[in-house]
Parts: structure tokens; sequence; C-alpha cells
């Protein structure tokens, strides 16, 4: 079964006026079914404002559905008494790295969660290891996090969730506020731990070129699931994309529009080289 | 940059009394500043004098950074002097007019100075071996008894821990701000002081605003990562009492003694 | 009308342990009307020259003229200077403060000394060359989406009437379509306002598509200074800065070397387009 699975998922979000009648009422996310598997790097696309966050804090119960369910590692989100389990089964990261960092030095925020899972002291210690050295910040962790860079931070974010001994990251936008080497840094650290510590990693984001290592993409609009499938099925579909507020890598779209022009490419081009293959086949 | 500011006084060095416990470093510092209010005459003050130099030498702090905290309090420490010194009665050594000087006054002035410069260096011993995380997991710890009488202790601890973290991304904030408005010809420096405060809003709005958020933001990261306050929550780096912290409340110990004898002696 | 700097250089808290050289020794000179991106990667300096270009910050060796005016001399307004050189900081959240956004628009052009009226016609039309619709004029600004808040900010430096508009990192933060319309935004404003307009990006993609020359910074310094299809050809270069030139760059040259009669020089999806169909015709004949 799915470490993640939602079904008939909404969530609205009321405005109320000042003698609480609902003043403004929407549908952030409308039934939503979705399902990812266990060790999967998976990825939500979305534009701003398309409900990708709000189903992002779905799944560590940091929002519960006002319709439909969401099952973490099987575990029901509308449970109150399993809380404390599903925020330690789905860690999450956030956009601001600034905004999530509570420790004055690296290694101490890293042991912020199992200090309040209450984890041994010893066996903190132990985490705070496995995982700085997960994200590639151990030569960090004295140091205070105002002083790194952003991809830093992220990574340290990355790592305080990871000694929660995770079985799935959920990261809302994590690079949206990195400059190009920051989002490299933090996409490489995600796909190692992918790999390596066979993680479920779930990333919200809106850049195109971070998803195209993917095993699976699920794109969002107007709070509903448009598109799931591989990222070579959905950046195949230009103007859909276009249709949702997004964009296809930059070689895709090349290729898309000398297929308009009568070229005979496949359809699926997604990389620079099958790019200059397929061309040069032709000529 | 203002990002380089080191907040509190911290001055990072290896010496034992950084090594001290943070608990040991506060009690000791309380200790002292009793000792001080205990010892009434010269040789006594001469007692307290050897002990406080021991420990700057054992500090391996600057000297001269002991005594930057004294700037702060020289208004005082001077009206206290100056006072003392002309209204004490007693033996008159020197007068003009109205204004008189005794023997006694001297005296008086004289202690009350010591005092006030050694509360002052003996704290700033404490706050310049000891980082603010250092010292507020201290207080969180000797405080602890207080939860008994439902003082929120933990979160107290947490909350000056979380604005020591948050203090210099927001001063990083003012000046990005205040950059951001000037670029729109604001003027932060001129006019008097009541349009000077008018001034500050199109400053302060964002500067809220923003803190805000941050606090949104943090309460939310905090929750997923399973914070639920206090409560079976365990520590990565417990207070631990290891032999220097005993050797060192074993000094203390016999120095308040020697503070009382010679109280005892009358010396 | 013109902004030149003569051998600038710029050192944080000089004489202290942290002195930093963030520029050194810095030529450049911005004409009327120009379309100018800056690149440079965190850190190279980018965000401290654009402040020197309107007396935020003072250089700590070199001049900056502004039409041949030392703006560091006496008696020199760097108040007014900051009218005609608009500067947009990234985060329009650390501008952002008034009751809705009309007024807030309005605060430059009142501090440039404008009586309500006036001032509101600037606003007014400020904010139509950025493309907000006219029904969120009186919204609270906090209440905007991200890239409303955008040009928001925007207008409210566009309000003073600037010559030089500088942006730094305008699309930061936004999805793909928000980047292209506030991108195409200004590119319009470039246009009918006749201004010079200033881009400071990270994104080598987002800038080809619309300036006319590329300065790239290198710690500290300017590696390059040219037209973008020849700032592009150094692609080598770049990447060793940390910097990369756009995807379409590396397909023209990788099909250049597969012996695809290509023009290596095209860096947008439409010149890349006719430039391989045109090759593929001439190899069929």
């Amino acid at each position: 079964m799915g470490i993640i699975r939602a079904r008939k998922l909404g969530f609205d979000f009321y405005r109320y006026d000042e003698n609480g009648r609902i003043q403004e009422a929407s549908h952030a996310v409308r039934s939503v079914d979705l399902d990812i598997e266990a060790g999967q790097f998976a990825a939500v696309l979305g534009r701003n404002g398309s409900g990708k966050s709000t189903l992002a804090k779905h799944m560590n119960a940091l929002l519960i559905p006002t319709e439909g369910v969401l099952w973490v590692d099987g575990m029901d989100t509308c449970q109150e008494s399993e809380l404390w389990k599903i925020r330690q089964k789905a860690g999450m990261v956030f956009q601001n790295p600034d905004n999530q960092i509570i420790g004055t030095v690296v290694e101490e925020d890293v042991g912020f969660g199992p200090e309040n899972m209450g984890v041994p002291t010893e066996d903190i210690w132990k985490r705070v290891d496995d995982s700085l050295k997960a994200v590639g910040m151990t030569a960090y962790r004295y140091h205070s996090p105002n002083k790194l860079s952003g991809g830093q931070k992220q990574r340290v974010a990355i790592a305080g969730v990871m000694a929660m001994r995770p079985r799935c990251i959920v990261l809302d936008e994590p690079t949206a506020m990195l400059d190009p080497n920051g989002r490299k840094e933090v996409l490489k650290a995600l796909r190692e731990l992918n790999q390596k510590e066979q993680v479920t990693v779930i990333l919200i984001t809106h850049y195109m070129e971070e998803v195209v290592y993917a095993d699976k993409v699920f794109v969002m609009d107007q709070g509903e699931l448009m598109m799931q499938g591989s990222p070579r099925e959905i950046f195949s579909r230009v103007e859909e994309m276009k249709k949702c507020g997004l964009d296809v890598p930059q070689v895709t779209m090349l290729a898309h529009e000398l297929r308009k022009s009568g070229l005979k490419l496949p359809e699926d081009i997604l990389t620079r080289e099958e790019l200059v293959d397929a061309l040069c086949q032709l000529s | 940059m203002i990002r380089d500011i080191t907040l509190g006084q911290y001055y990072p060095a290896d010496s034992v009394l950084h090594r001290l416990d943070p608990r040991t470093k506060f009690v000791g510092t309380l200790l002292f500043v009793i000792s001080l209010f205990i010892f009434h005459t010269f040789p006594g003050y001469g007692a307290a004098t050897i002990f406080l130099a021991g420990m700057i030498v054992l500090s391996k702090v600057p000297v001269s950074f002991m005594f930057r905290g004294l700037k702060a309090i020289l208004v005082i420490l001077l009206f206290t002097v100056v006072f003392n010194m002309l209204l004490t009665p007693g033996r008159v050594i020197w007068q003009l007019g109205l204004l008189k000087i005794t023997w006694e006054g001297m005296m008086q002035a004289g202690r009350m100075a010591i005092r006030l410069v050694y509360l002052v260096v003996g704290s700033s011993i404490m706050t310049l071996t000891t980082t603010p995380n250092q010292l507020t997991n201290g207080l969180e710890n000797l405080m602890g008894p207080l939860n008994r009488i439902h003082v929120p202790v933990h979160e107290i601890a947490m909350m000056m821990s979380i604005a020591l973290r948050f203090i210099p991304i927001l001063m990083e904030e003012t000046d990005k701000i205040m950059k951001a408005q000037m670029a729109r010809g604001a003027d932060f420096e001129s006019g008097n002081i009541i349009q000077k405060a008018k001034n500050m809003i199109p400053l302060l709005v964002p500067l809220f605003v923003s803190a805000f958020r941050r606090a949104n933001d943090l309460a939310m990261a905090m929750e997923a990562r399973c914070y639920h306050g206090g409560e079976g929550r365990t520590q990565m780096k417990p207070l631990q009492y290891k032999g220097r912290d005993y050797a060192a409340y074993g000094i203390l110990m016999g120095y308040m003694a020697l503070s009382i004898v010679f109280r005892i002696w009358g010396i | 009308m013109s902004i030149e700097l003569k051998h600038v250089s710029y050192r944080y808290s000089p004489g202290t342990v942290y002195e930093m050289r963030a520029l050194e020794h810095i030529d450049l000179s911005i004409p009327d009307g120009q379309f100018i991106g800056i690149i440079g990667h965190t850190g190279s300096g980018k965000s401290t020259l654009i402040q020197l270009l309107n007396g935020l910050l003072k250089p700590s060796e070199g001049q900056v003229l502004y039409n041949g005016e030392d703006i560091w001399g006496e008696g020199f307004s760097r108040k007014k200077l900051r009218g005609q050189v608009g500067l947009v900081f990234q985060y329009p959240e650390h501008q952002l403060f008034e009751m809705d956004v009309l007024k807030d628009v309005c605060f430059g052009p009142k501090n440039q000394g404008l009586g309500q009226a006036e001032a509101e016609e600037q606003a007014r039309k400020a904010l139509e060359h950025v493309g907000m619709p006219k029904e969120l004029f009186g919204k609270s600004p906090f209440e905007l989406s991200g890239g409303q808040k955008k040009r928001a900010a925007i207008a409210g430096v566009l309000a003073m009437n600037p010559r030089i508009l500088i942006l730094d990192e305008p699309a930061a933060g936004l999805d793909p379509g928000g980047r292209d319309e506030i991108l195409s935004q200004i590119a319009i404003l470039h246009r009918t306002r006749k201004m010079a307009i200033v881009l400071v990006s990270h994104s080598m993609e987002d800038v080809a598509r619309y300036v006319e020359r590329i300065v790239v910074l290198n710690e500290g310094r300017v590696a390059f200074d040219d037209e973008p299809r020849k700032v592009f050809a150094h692609y080598k270069e770049l990447e060793r800065m940390g910097l990369a030139a756009p995807e379409i760059t590396y397909v023209m040259h990788d099909l250049k070397a597969r012996g695809l009669q290509v023009d290596t020089g095209a860096i947008t999806i439409e010149e890349a387009k006719e430039s391989i169909l045109k090759a593929l015709k001439g190899e069929r004949r």
C-alpha cells in the first residue's frame, strides 16, 4: 500500500466577517485522489495558489481535510491520537529556510525533533551525526545558522527532519527562495537521500528542471489534480502545462516548436542529448 | 555587516571558566555578589580582589573586555561616589562653603564604588564566558522547581532562545527595509521628534508584518517537528556536573566561609 | 543622462576583522534608454553594485557620476538622485506598508514634495503602466498575490518618474506564468516610457530574451560586458563562474559539433527554431 494515499480529499478555506458569518469560501483543494508509493521520488507541480501547498500541509497533519481522507503510512490524519506519529513519519520542510531553524547552533537544531520525541540523549547524538552526514553538513555542525547560505540552511532543515527517522519527507517549495546553486545543492541532497536511505521524497515546486528526475509528477491547478504521470508523459503535454500556468524545459519547448513547424520529432523529448540525436537523424 | 554582531558579549576562548557548567557560574556569580555585601572592611575587599583577579586570569578573556561593562554604569558610579562623599556626616577633612567632605564619607564612597565595580566585573565574567544559549539552558534548569508553582519555565526558556536566534535576522531585515524605503525617498534622519516618529511608520509596518509572518511560520515548523511543550522532552545536551564543577563549588564554599569569618571577627 | 562608475571599489566593514571586499575597480557606464542585464551568482557583488548606483552605499574608492556630477560631491542631493535612479529591491514585503495600494504608491512622489492630487495622478499612471488592475487600487497591499505585490512595489518606484529603473531579481519566487508576465511588463515599460532598465538576475534564460547588453559580475569584478550572444559564446568560462548559458546555447553548440550548420549565437527558442529549420533545409538541398 502507498505511503501517502488520498481519496476525494477536499479542503475549504473560509473567511468570516465581523459577525462571524461566512464571507467567502474557497476550495483550496478539491476531490484529490493520489497514491505515492514508498521509496518514490514524487513531485507536485503547480502555479502559486494552485493548492499544492495546502495539499502538502495535509501530509503532515498540519491541516485536516474538510472532505475525504488522507492516510500517511496507513494512519488516517483525522485521528488525533496518531498526530505525533504521523508528523514523525512524514517530516516537513518549508519554503523559508530562516523561519524553520530553531537552534542557534546547527547541531542543536538538528537535535530539536528527536528531543521533542523523547529520544534518549546518546541516541539523539547518533541521529544528529547520521543526518548531518546524509546531507553533507557535518563540517558546519558548530556553526550559527545565520552565517550559512540559503542552500546550506535548507540542508540543515532537511537534516533536522531526517533526525526524526521519517519514512517520507514532504518539501513545500524548498527552493523558491534560493539561488540556482542553492537549488542544485538541495536537489542533489534530496536525490541522494532518496537513493541511499530509501526515503520517500515529495517535492512541491514550480521549477520544471527539478522534477525531470522524479519517478512521478502530479500537476495541480485550481485545487484539482489535473495530470499525473512520469516527467516524460507530463512534459509532452506542452499546451496543457501552459494552461496550468507552468512551463516545460526549454529543450522540450524547442522540440515542440520544431514539431509544429513540420519536423518529425518524437513527442517526449526531455534532454539535450535526445533532441540533438533526433535532429541529427533527420538530416 | 549586521550579521556579524555577536549577541550578548560572549568572548570565545578555551578556559576552565568557559567549560564550567552554566549553573555553577550562575551560582558562583550570585555568591560573589553576596560576599561583596558581607565583607565590609578593606582587608575584606582585598580578599574579594584576589578572588576576582584569580577568576579574570582563569577566564583568559582580555582585561579590557571586563571593564567595558563599566561604561554603562559610569554615571551611576559617579553619582554614588559624590553623594556619599558629600552627604555622610562625620569628621570634616575639606570644606568649601556648604560643601564638605568627611572622612566617613570618603570611606563610604570607596566601599560603594568597590561593590559596584566588582559587581559589574563579576557578572561580566559570567556573560563573557557563557554563550547566551548555555545561559538560557542553565537558568531553565535552576528555575526548574518553579514549575511546581505553575511558572512555565521551559516555555520562557524556549522563548528566550528563539529571541536570541531571531534578533540578528530582524536587525538585518530592518536594514533592508530602511534601504527599500530610502530608495523611495524616505528620510529617517531629519525633522523634529514628532516628524521622526511619523517617518518610522514605513519602517515599522513592514517589520511587524514580517515578524508576525515569521512567528507564524516558525510555530508551524516547530509543530511539524513534533514540538508539544516541555512535557516528555529529552535533551541533546543535558547539563551535567563534572569534576571541575565540584571543585569550583568547593572553592566557592571556602571563599564564602572566609567572608563570614571576616565578618564575625570584624576584620 | 547617464550614470558612470569610475574605478569604484567597495568594502564592507573596512578596517575590522570582518572586512570584506565586495567590488574591485569597477568601470561601467549606463547610457540613456539602454536595457541592461546584470548577472552573477550570490556574493558576486550584484546587490552592492546597484546600491552604489543610487547612492545608498558610498564607494570606498572611485567615483559615481550622474550626468557627470559626483553624487558624493558637496551639495549633491542624493535624495533627489533616488527619484531619478529608481531601485526596486527583491522583496516587495520590505516596502509595502500603507492601507491601500494607491496610497502606498503615493509614498514616493509625496517624498519628492508633490501635493496629494499630483502624487495620486503619478501613482495611478505608474500602476497602470505595471499592469495593475484598477479594482485592486483600493485593496490592502498585504492581500495581494505574490505577482501583484511585485507590481505594486515596482509602481511605488516608477511613480517617482525615474530615468533609470533598477530591478533586483523581479522574477524571484514567482511561478513560470508570473515570471513571464512581470518580465514582459518590464520590457513594455522600457518601450513606452523610454527609460533605461537594469535587470539583476541569476537566470540567463530570463535575461537572454529581453536585454540588449549583459554585464557579468564575478568575485567583485566585471567579467564580461557585451551583447548577449557574445557573452554566451563564453559559455565555458561562465560555467567556471558557477553560471551557465541558456540551455539553447548548448543545444546549438552540440548540433554544430555533429555537423549541422546552425547559428551557435542563437539564444532564444525562436532564434534556435529558425536556425535549425534553415540548416535542415540546406542539408536536404
